[in-house]
């Protein structure tokens, strides 16, 4: 996969306000990338430099190897389907659909036939005769992807395309956004501030905070190896520990508050470790309780139950550890014979410093 | 209940007046007065032989189109701009664009008077209504139309662009077509303000009269009077149509835009 999308030292300005800060960034063709961030942190106004719609006030966006500083959004090859969607409310689905086809100087027949195309592979075959205004919040989402991809942009950019949906419909949108990508082979870019959308379905994930990219990765490696406490904590839950790093190297020696020493991987710490006071990060799955039965953990240490939330299938427990003033956020699985304790139990927590990441 | 009687006296305050010209219209007696003596036509049946009214519609008629003209483009460029994003004074800008609404006309009439002969040395004629008839009309039709621009979703202007349209082929194609209710709402607002102007017509008329000023000069001969009722009561005709009009377009605006109606002028 060759580079399409190339960003280096782009930086926007409103005003006193920096909006986007020494963001450099390469995205291959084909690729579903995701930008992810809180409200704010400029994600949204990255995709619209890419789009045209602002330009950058220092740095340089290349497309398909070509310079972007100064072209109209209506000449780069990169379509949008909007938050709000922004279907056409006085045309019909079809008419909304073969919008951009107007100077592509094709015939009649044929646009119809683009148009049958597009609707066809987002689902809504034999909805071109409707109005607008008389379709749900699926199926407007639905005309926006007809409409931004029948012209077969070299990329094609979501702004939050399903944070107006309910649940399911997001669900069943976020498989269905994943089969046409592939199908379609277009570079797909999407803005979301929800971390699960983005994990589910991006090749890669840049995460932004107040207009900086903290860390670009694959969702696995987001997830399992942050590079900042900050991401850490953005990504899924986290349990943050007190450490102190004595020595590096390839493998490294610290003392966790609450855990005592231990000796972890160079890569367990991505960005990276220096000697003095520093933080360790553990997920919630990666703790577990100690059950009468269960294989004998390599490492245990006692606590309390201090907080017990029953999911069905999961029971979320806080419990308290000597040594460490916030509770433990430990995620059990339901299994047959395990019982769910009850606050105030003492237990014991197992755990694995394979599963610490140094943040 | 207190509620209900208090609601049908204060609608009976503020329509009685207008109800009795349909009455004295059609009165066959040339004095306004009760008991009433008569059905007859011939009211507007002179009305249709007045030549010097039919001048003054004329007249009217002629001003009211263009002021409905005037005011609504320039509303429609002051709207545009006050649903554009931010640019430098912007509101102090659509303040004072307001401010011809609660301005005395006496004021405007007169300051207009001055300007137009003392200061820049016209002639007074049609011209000169028309221009003061914009500066009042402009601000009904910036209030119409900002409705109008404002709830339109800015990514529709974003979406024609991304989709290979032009600035201006993108207004052309979109914004205008969705905006075109409250278009037609401001013509039709502006045009009825504009016809029935009286006190700034009556100081920059020239020569030839606009209807309110013949109405108010025909109102010196007391034997003219059941005229001027018959010619009331058409003008309160249309001007209730045109205003009727004018507010199915603004909520088939709204409609259009899928917005809830926050209530208009009407």
């Amino acid at each position: 996969m060759s580079t399409l999308i190339s960003l280096r030292g782009v930086q926007k300005y409103y005003g006193d306000y920096h909006a986007l800060r020494d963001v450099d960034l390469d995205i291959a063709g084909g690729e579903f990338f995701s930008l992810l961030g809180p409200s704010g942190c400029g994600k949204t106004t990255l995709l619209r430099t890419i789009a045209g719609f602002e330009d950058v006030s220092e740095g340089t966006v290349m497309l398909a190897g070509k310079e972007m500083r100064g072209v109209a959004p209506n000449l780069r090859p990169t379509n949008m389907v909007f938050q709000s969607y922004a279907i056409f409310p006085h045309l019909s689905v079809a008419e909304n659909v073969a919008f951009g086809l107007r100077r592509s100087g094709k015939s009649r027949d044929e646009k119809a036939r683009m148009v049958d195309e597009a609707l066809d592979m987002v689902g809504l075959a034999g909805y071109g005769a409707r109005r607008a205004h008389a379709l749900s919040g699926g199926q407007r989402q639905r005309v926006a992807l007809a409409r931004a991809l029948i012209l077969k942009p070299k990329v094609l950019l979501l702004d939050e395309p399903l944070s107006a949906l309910d649940r399911k419909m997001r669900e069943q949108m976020q498989v269905e956004l994943i089969k046409l990508q592939r199908n379609v082979g277009i570079t797909f870019i999407l803005v979301t501030h929800d971390q699960e959308e983005a994990l589910v379905m991006s090749d890669r994930i840049a995460v932004m905070f107040e207009g900086r990219i903290a860390q670009v990765d694959d969702p696995e490696t987001l997830y399992r190896r942050p590079r900042s406490r900050q991401v850490a904590s953005f990504i899924g839950k986290m349990n943050f520990l007190d450490a102190t790093v004595k020595s590096t190297g390839p493998r490294i020696a610290l003392v966790v508050a609450g855990l005592g020493p231990v000796e972890i991987d160079a890569e367990q710490a991505p960005g990276g470790a220096t000697p003095g006071d520093t933080s360790v990060g553990i997920r919630p799955e990666m703790l577990s309780l100690v059950f009468e039965g269960d294989a004998p953990p390599r490492k245990i240490v006692s606590a309390t139950v201090d907080e017990v939330v029953y999911y069905g299938d999961m029971t979320y427990y806080d419990v308290r550890i000597a040594g460490v003033a916030a509770p433990l956020n430990i995620a059990m699985k339901n299994i047959i014979g395990r019982p769910v304790l009850e606050v105030g139990a003492p237990t014991q927590v197992a755990w694995d410093e394979r599963a610490l990441v140094l943040v | 209940m207190s509620l209900r009687i208090y609601a049908f006296a204060y609608l009976i305050f503020l329509y009685a007046p207008i109800l009795l010209l349909p009455l004295f219209a059609f009165n066959d007696a040339t004095v306004i007065a009760f008991p009433l003596s008569g059905f007859t036509t011939d009211w507007f049946a002179r009305l249709a032989e007045t030549r010097a009214l039919h001048d003054a519609v004329r007249n009217s008629l002629f001003i009211a189109v263009m002021t409905a003209l005037f005011s609504t483009i320039l509303g429609v460029c002051a709207a545009r701009a006050g649903a554009m994003s931010h640019f430098p004074g912007k509101r102090g800008i659509m303040g004072l664009i307001m401010i011809p609404l609660v301005l005395p006309e006496i004021i405007v009439a007169v300051a207009l008077l001055v300007v137009m002969v003392q200061v820049l040395g016209l002639g007074l004629s049609n011209w000169t209504i028309i221009f003061a008839h914009t500066l009042i009309c402009t601000p009904f039709s910036v209030a119409i139309l900002n409705g109008a621009f404002q709830n339109l979703d800015p990514a529709m202007e974003e979406a024609a662009l991304d989709l290979g349209e032009t600035r201006w082929s993108a207004f052309r194609l979109v914004i205008l077509p969705l905006v075109t209710p409250g278009i037609v709402s401001s013509l039709l607002i502006s045009f009825t303000i504009s016809l029935d102007e009286f006190i700034i017509a009556f100081f920059l008329t020239g020569a030839n009269p606009t209807m309110p000023v013949y109405i108010w000069s025909l109102l010196r001969f007391p034997a003219s009077v059941p005229v001027v009722m018959a010619l009331g009561t058409i003008l309160v005709a249309l001007s209730v149509l045109l205003l009727t009009i004018a507010e199915i377009f603004r909520r088939r605006g709204l409609a259009r835009a899928g917005v809830k109606d926050t209530g208009g002028f009407l």
